[in-house]
């Protein structure tokens, strides 16, 4: 079947397998940023943005996203919150293997964005859902800590892709 | 002795060679590739835990549309091997074939389908028709040792190291010093206490994975993700019938492993399906395939039999180790023979037993995981060491005190006890230990009353202490090649293997440190057989510490090039040239900067400075920790609440501070779930009954507690620029330092972990009942 959706601020159209779920669409369209982890919706290593909203893309059907807009890591490179991010996780050594990247910051990216309060308990309660086997979230959270002092001590900054 | 020693790139948090391209999400993991006709390749795995695969019908299967191959015991050569990607000769029993003609375990392979799509090859699986012979299975670890009627191995393994053919014995030890029987005789006080492992799995983010194809020159090109790339080729080349030179092993990112991609999990089958259909062949583990056929933790049962005198002295200390390999036994001697080795001598009495009967049975696979063995020792020793304590009235930091391994002592297992052959006698040269238990009582507030949060809730402390190895003494070695550039970057091309843990910035590190360059100048390749140096790879806590005097070694053969270079036309002694701050400075004020030096190198005396070094050690010296834990218990529920944990760790030179505190942090929370909630289960037939991460829960952000790590650097003569090894052993103190602490809290011990919420429950229900 045929879907159209809205990925990363453009339009695409594109065929799929009526039962694919849309990790793998988005991986099939070389969104490698979105990884997998277990295909059950509990890990987070897929996670992408749904209409703004973190989903576990694995347990989303990709059929489902037809007239959506779906955004991945890719689409937020040039955004200036999750540039911040993406510093801060590299120099807290929050980037260990790697592979839970890219949820994590999506997750953060949404937390942030979503104007939600920004404590260590509620950074938990935003990492909750992506697991992270290296780190022991010690580092994800000092750097998602430090942006949140960032952010609240700055002006406030708008704008960005969600 | 730390960062200040006038070093520019050691010592300091220097941006993770890696970390940007990670978090940009580029696509550099195994799977993040596709090749034109790639097939996926999917498992048929048995539903019976012992069963003679007697015919597999693959005809519907094979006829399906999208099918490319189907394969089973008929089609694939027996070659007996075993998988568990260790150093040749292994010490690990050839006790499997790439197809078997008998399931060992529920999850066994049958048959492999390979076929356009991922959906296909689900849906040829269900088409196949397998005739099996059942047979009775034995799920248990003492029932496997007392039978040998039901054998799971029934062919003699070619290396004798298990009992197949006679017994269920997959490795047996008993090594004494002294004489244990004997002393206990003398002791004034003999405690002996029974404790439980679980199983447990490494749970890696990224599933195995493997894709590999046969290209223009018809070569095998294996792209997977892996800590042992040159074992892999190795084995890949006997168990295929090849020489080494027609395969190449390519390690891209790896997205973690711990130990559970030493072994060769999916790496045959891709291979032989492609070398079959000529095709490209992709194999992943799903979630399930990661908790019911990949490895575990061996589960155990340790005795401990300790002899004291009332003054606290160790007089003797015995440890029965009883464990379960599974259907496979890669890993089941060194696993095991590490739970002993690594963890007795924290405490070197003058009579040690140490004993292991690990056994096969028809449970899934066990084998290699972070702390090889060492996480289940010291969760019973450093339990048993807090009893020993109790029962003689004495305070448990006193008895380390009084016990534990000091400097310039010997550690007495060592020599005895080598990687399945006589091993080395091992001096600790370096040692943080007593200074790590300082500044852990400190930071944890030993001694000090802590009041529960609420009237209802206990509150406890506890401490364990922890030591480990830097790679394995005599046999791991590793080689490295560094290369100049005409902008005075180098290539730093090393077959050691970054799983994560950032193993290609600690030897770029090294190699910037003797070139006097910046560590952003080292370009590292490392881990494809074709293009980088020999390693054995990413295990035993090796690569900081074998690798990375390889490293060194070749940094230092390059700059004393370049030295002869430029000391003959400065007309000076190489030996008066420096190197640092990118530049190469002699005698009266005559200077390069590296870049210059490189373009003089390579366009007027026209010579390619490079040079490649090997590094082994006949030492593996002992990284030290001291753990402690803060919690909170409500004897109504039994939940547990972790409020801190303090790890002081030990080890060497702190290379990369931020990435060695990583190291401590990552498994601290591997731990916590050892000691609280992380446990495969299997029923009686051997079945895994949690294969998911909702039913196999590991840590999230909001279990870990509050972490203070703290690194006590010590200088380790024999270690590159004083560093010994971090990563596993942080791994081994949490689980008992918690334990002790909910004893501390309610008066009741876990014997067995994790310690769940109603195991803590319904031991403070029988003991209020006595």
């Amino acid at each position: 079947m045929k879907i159209e959706m809205e990925l990363n601020g453009r339009a695409v159209t594109h065929e799929i397998d009526p039962g694919a779920n849309l990790l793998s669409v988005l991986r099939g369209m070389g969104q490698f940023s979105v990884k997998l982890g277990c295909e059950t919706g509990d890990c987070g290593s897929c996670t992408v943005l749904l209409d703004g909203e973190p989903v576990n893309s694995c347990v989303v059907a990709a059929a489902r996203t037809h007239s959506h807009k779906v955004t991945t890591l890719e689409g937020l490179l040039g955004d200036p919150l999750m540039k911040e991010l993406q510093q801060e996780l590299v120099d807290k050594g929050a980037v260990q293997c790697g592979y839970c990247s890219p949820g994590i910051l999506i997750s953060l990216y949404a937390h942030f964005r979503a104007g939600n309060e920004l404590t260590d308990h509620h950074l938990r309660e935003a990492l909750t859902g992506n697991l992270c086997r290296c780190t022991g979230y010690v580092k994800p959270l000092e750097a998602a800590l430090t942006v949140a002092q960032n952010q609240q001590g700055g002006p406030d900054e708008q704008g960005g892709a969600s | 002795m730390s960062a200040s020693k006038n070093r520019h790139a050691v010592g300091h948090n220097v941006e993770k060679v890696d970390a940007f391209k990670l978090a940009r999400g580029e696509a550099v993991y195994t799977d993040d590739i596709t090749r034109p006709g790639m097939l996926t390749a999917k498992v048929l795995r048995s539903p019976h835990a012992h069963a003679r695969i007697v015919k597999v019908d693959v005809s519907a299967a094979m006829a399906l549309e999208g099918v490319a191959d189907v394969i089973w015991h008929e089609d694939v050569k027996a070659i007996a091997h075993t998988r568990a990607g260790q150093s040749y000769p292994e010490p690990s029993p050839y006790d499997t074939v790439i197809m078997p003609h008998k399931a060992r375990f529920i999850g066994d392979r049958v048959a492999v389908v390979a076929a356009d799509t991922a959906a296909i090859a689900e849906k040829a699986l269900k088409l196949i028709e397998v005739q099996y012979e059942i047979l009775p299975a034995i799920c248990d670890m003492d029932e496997a040792l007392e039978r040998t009627d039901v054998l799971v191995h029934e062919e003699a393994d070619p290396l004798g190291i298990g009992g197949g053919g006679k017994s269920n014995v997959a490795a047996h030890i008993d090594k004494q010093v002294g004489d244990v029987d004997a002393a206990l005789k003398t002791c004034d006080l003999v405690v002996e206490r029974v404790y439980h492992l679980p199983r447990v799995q490494a749970s890696h983010i990224e599933p195995h994975i493997s894709i590999a194809w046969v290209d223009e020159d018809r070569r095998l090109i294996v792209r997977t993700s892996t800590q042992v790339p040159f074992h892999l080729r190795r084995i890949l080349a006997r168990i295929l019938e090849m020489s080494e030179s027609q395969i190449r092993v390519i390690k891209p990112r790896v997205g973690g492993g711990f130990g559970d991609k030493q072994e060769m999990v999916v790496e045959d089958l891709v291979s032989v399906l492609a070398l079959r259909t000529g095709r490209p062949v992709r194999l992943e583990f799903t979630r399930a395939e990661e908790l019911i056929a990949a490895r575990y933790r061996h589960p155990q049962r340790i005795t401990m039999t300790t002899g004291v005198m009332k003054d606290g002295t160790m007089v003797a200390n015995r440890m029965h180790v009883m464990a379960d390999t599974g259907a496979y036994g890669s890993h089941a001697l060194t696993v095991q023979g590490n739970t002993g080795q690594k963890v007795m001598p924290m405490y070197p009495a003058p009579n040690i037993h140490f004993l292991v009967d690990c056994v096969y049975t028809n449970n899934p696979i066990s084998g290699a995981f972070r702390g090889y063995g060492a996480p289940q020792g010291c969760f019973a020793l450093e339990s048993h060491m807090d009893e020993v304590a109790r029962e003689l009235g004495m305070d448990r930091l006193e008895l380390r005190l009084k016990n534990h391994i000091r400097l310039g002592d010997t550690d007495p297992l060592s020599a005895k006890l080598g990687e399945g052959r006589e091993g080395l006698a091992r001096v600790v040269r370096s040692t943080g230990l007593d200074e790590a238990i300082v500044q852990g009582c400190e930071a944890i507030g030993w001694g000090q009353e802590k009041k529960p949060s609420a009237p209802h809730l206990k509150r406890g402390v506890g401490m364990a202490l922890a030591m480990q190895g830097s790679g394995i003494a005599g046999v791991d070695w590793g080689a490295a090649t560094v290369k100049l550039n005409d902008d005075g970057s180098v290539n730093l091309a090393v077959g050691a293997t970054d799983i994560g843990q950032g193993s290609d910035t600690i030897l770029a590190q090294f190699c910037a440190e003797e070139l006097g360059i910046p560590t952003e100048k080292v370009l590292v390749l490392s881990s494809d057989t074709d293009l980088t140096p020999f390693d054995v790879g990413a295990y035993a806590s090796s690569t900081t510490y074998v690798s990375g005097g390889a490293v060194v070694k070749a940094a230092i053969k390059v700059r004393e090039q370049l030295a002869e270079v430029l000391g003959s036309t400065w007309e000076c002694k190489a030996g008066e040239i420096i190197f640092a701050d990118s530049k190469a400075t002699g005698p009266g004020g005559k200077s390069m900067t590296m870049a210059e030096v490189a373009m003089f190198a390579l366009y007027d005396a026209k010579i390619q400075p490079m040079a490649t070094a090997s590094h082994m050690s006949n030492e593996s010296p002992p990284p030290f920790a001291a753990q402690f834990a803060d919690v909170e218990v409500d004897p109504e529920t039994g939940q547990v609440e972790v409020l801190k944990i303090v790890s002081a760790v030990d080890c060497g030179t702190v290379v990369h501070p931020r990435l060695a505190q990583g190291q401590v942090e990552g498994a601290v929370a591997q731990a916590l779930g050892y000691a609280l909630f992380e446990e495969v289960l299997l029923d009686r037939s051997g079945k895994v009954l949690n294969p998911n991460f909702l039913d196999y829960k590991i840590a999230s952000a909001l279990d870990v507690p509050p972490m203070v790590t703290i690194l006590v650097e010590t200088d380790e003569p024999t270690g590159p620029h004083g560093a010994k090894a971090a990563g596993e052993v942080p791994i081994d103190g949490p689980a008992p330092a918690i334990v002790n602490a909910i004893c501390d809290a309610v008066g009741v011990r876990n014997y067995r972990i994790p310690a769940t919420p109603e195991r803590v429950w319904r031991g403070i229900k029988e003991a209020t009942q006595e």
